[in-house]
């Protein structure tokens, strides 16, 4: 079976900025291919290239079999798009925002009331039904974008980082609808900065870094590469130091960092706490400090290209949630 | 949060030859469908925000009040002979000036995510710029309306037929609905709707300034007077006052349509042009 998304060497560039350098990856029909990136990696330029907003420079996008480039309307017929930004207008209802998505795509207005209910529904929005978007909250506003995407029962739907500025319990819901989608038999490209958010919901995960696709595999893979979790230690005795970097690489097979006093390490699997334990405590070291905790983006990056992700950009998140 | 289970499945995307293809491209009817789609979401917005209206009738009012009772005797000779003059050229300009707001709307929705999701539907390409010049005559009809019943108010005498008025609401619609292409192409390349703003009057101003709207043409020095008469806010304008309170008529409603033409035919590809190599 041919892939339902499928990007080849996309290059895009903007001005003297390179967006896109190459990137290729591919998802499976029925399953949701995870795209992990920093700020400015590339994300949101591959996601409107393959919904057909953004023409490539170089390279090729293929959607549902369908080139973006030469048959953009069939790929059209087959998406769904939640962008970056919030798409819903706001000065509309929730209502009257759906059944202007259904009726462009050619629903009679009885038949887009319906849908629109249908999906206010599933969405938890039916007692804001009648408000204007504009006096959402910004989780509310988040799913009836998606829910303005999913109007006309997309088989392939770009959701471009859906969960920035949810709380946690929206966002496990946005998850479980992604799952029920993808259990209907729908393909879903989803981009986050979040590993956890790749590892809850992804098939499979392409790494992208500065326009190129630095890794590739499952969740499973990618974690055991990384490590989910980092080991950290602070020694009693800053002299220590070096001996407990040099346990910890021992035990974790991996080069540990060394700051401020700290020394961290991907743990790839629970025993590697009480094996360190242990033998710090058979060469004499004492801790001051042993936490493990989940491995950051920045973290996972720097176990996967060697080098840290590019700085975030602290405004973009401010924007989203404003 | 449930999901619905009971939708029927839609055919695989992979191309099983027993599938039909979806469709290549959008047809006629399915874009006048699209673009009233459109203009009924314009329509939806002013419905829930009247006091939309009120701005759109502020401007105006001021206006005729301004141009009447401060300027209007000394141009005139008298309020009364001035508003006869000037309400055909105040009705032209604030048209004119009307069509920035289908810039401000396009920059939005541009700035915001909407457009994308309306690039990412399978729609004609233009139903979204059409749609809301559409629904943007609801505005100038409006506008008409006010001005008008502020004249009449002030003394204005609508000395034709209500056919003329008819014609003169067509004549105004017909120009506005082409000049709007000026005002999607500045939307789409201002990108912020304040720019528009400020973008917008920088043309306008001049363009319906320097015209026959508030002052007759032979007062004019002549190089002056050599733009002015061609210029479509003076052509309009005395279109207008024809077709309300008497006058000739024909050539200038032609002069007008054929300006309209030439503006949708230079601005109605460039915005689309523009929209399209839009990164
Ligand atoms: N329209 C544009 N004009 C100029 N540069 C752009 C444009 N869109 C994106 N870029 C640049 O291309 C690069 C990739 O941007 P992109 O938005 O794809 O990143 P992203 O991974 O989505 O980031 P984020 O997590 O912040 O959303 C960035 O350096 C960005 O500044
Ligand atoms: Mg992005």
């Amino acid at each position: 079976m041919p892939p339902a998304i499928e990007a080849d060497g996309l290059v895009k560039r903007f001005g003297a900025t390179t967006a896109l350098a190459g990137a290729s990856f591919s998802a499976t029909e029925g399953t949701v291919l995870g795209v992990l990136g920093p700020n400015g990696a590339g994300k949101t330029t591959a996601t409107r290239v393959l919904a057909t907003l953004l023409a490539p420079d170089e390279g090729r996008g293929l959607v549902g079999g369908f080139d973006v480039v030469t048959e953009p309307h069939r790929v059209r017929t087959l998406i769904g798009l939640t962008g970056q930004y919030a798409g819903v207008d706001e000065a509309l209802t929730g209502t009257e925002n759906l059944v202007l998505i259904a009726r462009l795509l050619g629903q009679r207005r009885a038949a887009a009331k319906m849908r629109a209910a249908e999906l206010l529904a599933q969405f938890g929005l039916t007692d804001a039904a009648g408000r204007a978007a504009r006096t959402y909250s910004g989780g509310m506003r988040r799913r009836l974008d998606l829910a303005a995407s999913l109007v006309g029962r997309p088989r392939i739907l770009f959701l471009d980082e859906p969960t920035t500025g949810l709380d946690p319990a929206s966002r496990n819901e946005l998850w479980d609808m992604v799952r029920g989608l993808t259990d209907d038999g729908v393909t879903v490209l989803l981009t986050t900065q979040y590993l956890e958010e790749a590892d809850q919901l992804a098939d499979d995960i392409v790494v992208i870094d500065r326009g190129t696709v630095v890794a590739r595999g499952t969740p499973l893979d990618l974690k055991s590469r990384a490590g989910a979790a980092v080991l950290q230690m602070r020694p009693t005795q800053p002299e220590q130091l070096e001996a407990v970097r040099a346990v910890a690489a021992e035990l974790a097979g991996a080069e540990p960092t060394v700051e401020q006093g700290t020394v961290s390490v991907p743990a790839a699997d629970d025993a590697l706490m009480p094996a360190v334990v242990r033998r710090l405590d058979d060469v004499g070291v004492s801790l001051a400090e042993l936490t493990l905790r989940r491995a950051t983006l920045d973290e996972v990056f720097l176990a996967l290209t060697g080098h840290r992700a590019i700085e975030a950009d602290p405004t973009d998140d401010l924007q989203e949630s404003a | 949060m449930t999901l619905d289970r009971t939708a029927p499945a839609r055919p695989a995307v992979t191309t099983d030859p027993g599938v039909p293809a979806p469709s290549r491209r959008v047809s006629p009817t399915q874009w006048a469908s699209q673009s009233l789609t459109m203009a009924w979401r314009s329509i939806v917005q002013i419905k829930h925000n009247p006091s939309e209206l009120l701005d759109l009738s502020i401007q105006p009012i001021m206006f005729v009040l301004l141009f009447t009772f401060v300027f209007g005797g000394a141009i005139g000779g008298s309020t009364d002979a001035y508003l006869q003059f000037s309400l055909g050229g105040l009705i032209a300009q604030n048209a004119l000036f009307l069509t920035i707001y289908t810039a401000t709307g396009l920059a939005t929705d541009l700035q915001k995510g909407t457009f994308d999701r309306f690039r990412s539907l399978p729609i004609a390409r233009s139903a979204p710029l059409s749609g809301r010049i559409l629904g943007d005559v609801l505005r100038q009809l409006w506008s008409l309306v006010v001005l008008l019943a502020v004249g009449v108010l002030l003394g204005f005498r609508i000395t034709t037929s209500p056919v003329a008025v008819l014609a003169a609401f067509g004549l105004l619609v017909a120009f506005t609905l082409a000049f709007s292409w000026t005002s999607v192409l500045l939307g789409v390349l201002a990108r912020d709707p304040e720019k528009v703003q400020i973008y917008g009057f920088t043309v306008l101003f001049p363009l319906t300034f320097a015209s026959n709207a508030f002052a007759p043409t032979e007062t004019m020095p002549g190089w002056l007077q050599a733009w002015v008469s061609i210029n479509p806010v003076t052509r309009m304008a005395d279109a207008l006052r024809g077709l309300l309170v008497g006058g000739p008529v024909a050539a200038n409603a032609i002069a007008t349509l054929l300006w309209g033409v030439a503006f949708a035919a230079v601005f109605g590809p460039l915005a689309v042009w523009a929209l399209r190599t839009r990164t």
